[in-house]
């Protein structure tokens, strides 16, 4: 589980709650276009040591059959994954 | 790594790309898990996880005034108490700003009646938030929006406050130090922290490449050399003891790690020297009063 | 029931005991001290099961409130002029949060210079935070409303922060015969807090969080809203209770003799006791004279008093604060409610009991003369001649 986008956000009236509290973990927007590089996962190199999630600022690494992947809705491409990387396995790619 | 939830509790957030801030928050939510209430006063990390409707904690949040969250952590903790709820955490995120000048006072009350709290503050020294000026935290010669470097005065010209053995001072059952360079370390405090009943306080440095003039895929690094160069210690206090985790065999060059940020740029040689000497002076008070 | 011998403050803390707080947090100050000594231990010898918080200032008091509030938990504080002006950020917080946290204020002088003695500055500074604010009369009044503000802050309608203010010294520690409730018949006034508002450990909410401008606006139309919903419960209240205890209340304001009346003063707290003796004196001379007491400064009684003034030949407002450079706040409130009810009566201001000034008989016998005048002029008590 984590937060995850919403198809729609509250705008009305009716729909903005009586009080300034609101379901936790509720995104209306992404992070992508922030991002001038995107880092991009070798997946030969890669052996799955998750040092890359571990020291994402955002949280947007993940293991999939024993490979780092990335949520590029909401990566910001910081670069961090990259110098953690001992096994060069990530490259960052500019965004056109 | 096995501590950690595989949920994310902090996503989607706002922060700056490669926010240091951020990882700890994030981190320290994924040791204490899904029944975790936090407390996060104005600052950087409410600003970018609470804007309406983005709303980026998974878990239970609230914002707290400035400088409320010890004592909205306390009433947190109380009001759950009466209805017979213990089996939570009550955790508190405050910057630098926010634990050491304005939330001190709600801190130090917290600490005195042992609420059973953890309070995280992350030290990204200086008023990040609002566009980095000093606060008690920022190092002595950094550069802020508040204390520029000039012919006259060249930054910050007062030493860093020592929020630790403040802490560590009210007889806390648990405080400790911690970077996000050493993310297992800090992981390991925060995970026996929760496993201890009273007031707990964990100081993590937490770098903002914004405020310290750094690229934003060094923030790890920064906070690695932090404490390989010996401005900053990894370290624990409890049972009223301290207690060292980590000494590097032979510290790494100050002036290099200075130099690395533009905040400490425009340092002389001098000004250096008084941070190495101010470093000696510290080790020497560590080797002297805390346990290895 | 028990009647009891009791001062303001202790009728209160004996009304917070009916009420079960879950959690108090309380700092102490001058001349609200009592009220939370007689609250902890009532704590120290079981006969209230509550979470007593020392905290170590009243930011950090309605700070702790406010957590309690938000997982749902009843929470009090109390507090007094410097008090409250030091808790002022959290005061905005709790009532834009729409935490149902009680609050009582000994209404006292604010500094510079110092002074312990009762005037409304303090409170009615903070008119405009957002709070319930009701003014009690006498002890009993006292007990009754703390009893009754957690009923009308809870309503979900109305989900806002109650502050309930005695007057400093002459109401808070002044003894009086108070009937107080037995806890059950209490219970049965008294629902346990129910929340949607709250953090909750299955359905996990973020809270006070930031809005920018397209939705802000609508976030304080809705907290708007709670306030003025807040008179529609505060009468339900008030008849539930009267059913319970056979007390009567009567609202936003209390009328004294205003039905035939041709002048009218209109004040709050407990001066208005004093007011009715003169009113009564002053009847049996013949002289058509009526009191309004408001018993709610927020939400305002804006038609209540116009309705009621209408038919007078002038009205008086007797207040204890001043808004510096301008006029005295209650005097700012009634003018805007009688024009906009197009009600065209002179009213006059007058400022009185600043700091703990006594205010006279002869004070409120020259008021009641003064109407007669016409005038609609601001007035302090004790500072003769030509002075402005």
């Amino acid at each position: 589980m984590k937060p995850y986008l919403r198809e729609k956000a509250p705008a009305a009236f009716d729909e903005i709650p009586e009080f300034p509290s609101y379901e936790a973990g509720f995104l209306t927007t992404k992070n992508a276009g922030w991002r001038n590089f995107r880092p991009v996962i070798d997946t030969k190199k890669c052996n799955g040591c998750m040092q890359c999630y571990l020291y994402c600022p955002d949280g947007v690494i993940s293991e999939k059959d024993g490979k780092a992947v990335i949520d590029y809705d909401f990566c910001k491409g910081c670069g961090i994954c990259r110098k953690i990387c001992k096994f060069n396995a990530i490259e960052m790619e500019a965004e056109i | 790594m096995s501590v950690l939830s595989k949920d994310e509790f902090f996503y989607g957030h706002k922060a700056c790309a490669g926010c240091g801030g951020s990882l700890a928050v994030r981190i320290a939510l994924k040791v204490l898990g899904e029944r975790s209430i936090a407390v996060l006063p104005a600052g950087c990390m409410s600003a970018v996880g609470f804007n309406f409707p983005q709303l980026c904690f998974g878990n239970n949040a609230i914002i707290s005034t400035f400088a409320g969250t010890a004592s909205m952590l306390t009433g947190i903790r109380a009001g759950l108490k009466a209805k017979g709820i213990e089996d939570f955490h009550a955790v508190g995120f405050a910057g630098d700003g926010g634990t050491a000048d304005i939330g001190l006072q709600a801190l130090s009350g917290a600490i005195d009646r042992n609420d059973d709290i953890l309070y995280i503050c992350y030290d990204n020294e200086a008023y990040m938030n609002t566009g980095i000026q000093k606060s008690s935290l920022t190092p002595f010669g950094a550069k802020t929006t508040t204390t520029p470097a000039g012919k006259n005065i060249h930054g910050n010209m007062r030493p860093k406050k020592n929020m630790f053995e403040i802490a560590a001072a009210h007889g806390i059952p648990y405080a400790a130090t911690a970077s996000v360079g050493y993310i297992n370390d800090f992981i390991s405090k925060v995970k026996k922290a929760s496993g201890i009943k009273g007031t707990k306080y964990i100081h993590v440095i937490a770098p903002c490449p914004t405020g310290w003039g750094i690229s934003t895929d060094e923030t790890v690094e920064i906070a690695k050399e932090a404490v390989d160069c010996g401005t900053w210690y990894l370290a624990e206090f409890e049972n009223g003891e301290f207690r060292l985790n980590f000494r590097p065999k032979e510290f790494s060059d100050i002036g290099e790690y200075l130099k690395k940020q533009s905040r400490f740029r425009h340092l002389t040689d001098e000004d250096i020297k008084i941070i190495e000497n101010s470093r000696n002076a510290k080790w020497e008070f560590i080797d002297n009063n805390f346990r290895k | 029931m028990a009647r009891k011998f009791l001062s303001g403050n202790e009728a209160f803390a004996e009304g917070i005991r009916l009420a079960r707080p879950e959690v108090i947090s309380a700092y102490p100050i001058t001349p609200q001290t009592i009220v939370v000594e007689r609250l902890s231990e009532m704590v120290e010898d079981g006969s209230l099961k509550s979470e007593f918080i020392h905290v170590e200032s009243e930011h950090s008091a309605l700070s702790c409130a406010m957590g309690a509030s938000a997982v749902g938990a009843r929470a009090f504080t109390a507090t007094s002029s410097q008090g409250l002006l030091y808790m002022a950020e959290c005061l905005v917080y709790a009532s834009g949060g729409r935490f149902p946290i009680v609050m009582m204020n000994a209404n006292r002088s604010t500094a510079l210079p110092w002074n312990i003695y009762g005037d409304q500055r303090d409170s009615l500074a903070l008119l405009d935070s957002g709070w319930i604010q009701a003014y009690a009369e006498n002890a009993q009044e006292a007990l009754d409303l703390a009893l009754m503000s957690y009923y009308i802050a809870e309503n979900k309608n109305v989900s806002a922060p109650f502050m309930a203010n005695l007057d400093g010294f002459v109401l808070t520690h002044t003894y009086e015969a108070v009937d107080v409730p037995e806890q059950d018949a209490a219970d049965k006034f008294l629902p346990p807090f129910k929340t949607e508002n709250k953090l909750d450990l299955s359905k996990p909410k973020n809270m006070a969080f930031s809005a920018g401008p397209a939705s802000n606006y609508i976030f304080k139309y809705k907290e708007h809203l709670g306030l003025l919903n807040a008179a529609a419960v505060i009468n339900e209240a008030e008849e539930k209770f009267c059913k319970i205890f056979g007390r009567k209340y009567s609202g936003l304001i209390e009328k004294y003799l205003t039905d035939d009346a041709e002048y009218i003063l209109i004040t709050l707290g407990s001066i208005s006791g004093l007011v009715k003796d003169v009113a009564d004196e002053l009847r049996e001379k013949g002289e058509k004279v009526g009191m309004i007491r408001i018993r709610y400064m927020r939400p305002f009684p804006n038609k209540e008093i116009a309705e009621a003034v209408k038919n007078a030949k002038a009205a008086a407002v007797l207040e204890k604060d001043i808004s510096f450079g301008n006029e005295g706040t209650v005097f700012t409130n009634v003018n805007s409610a009688l024009k906009k009810s197009g009600v065209n009566i002179p009213v006059s201001d007058h400022i009185g009991g600043l700091g703990g000034q006594d205010i006279s008989r002869a004070d409120i016998e020259n008021i009641f003369e003064n109407m007669k005048k016409g005038l609609s002029d601001v007035n302090f008590i004790g500072i003769g001649g030509d002075r402005p």
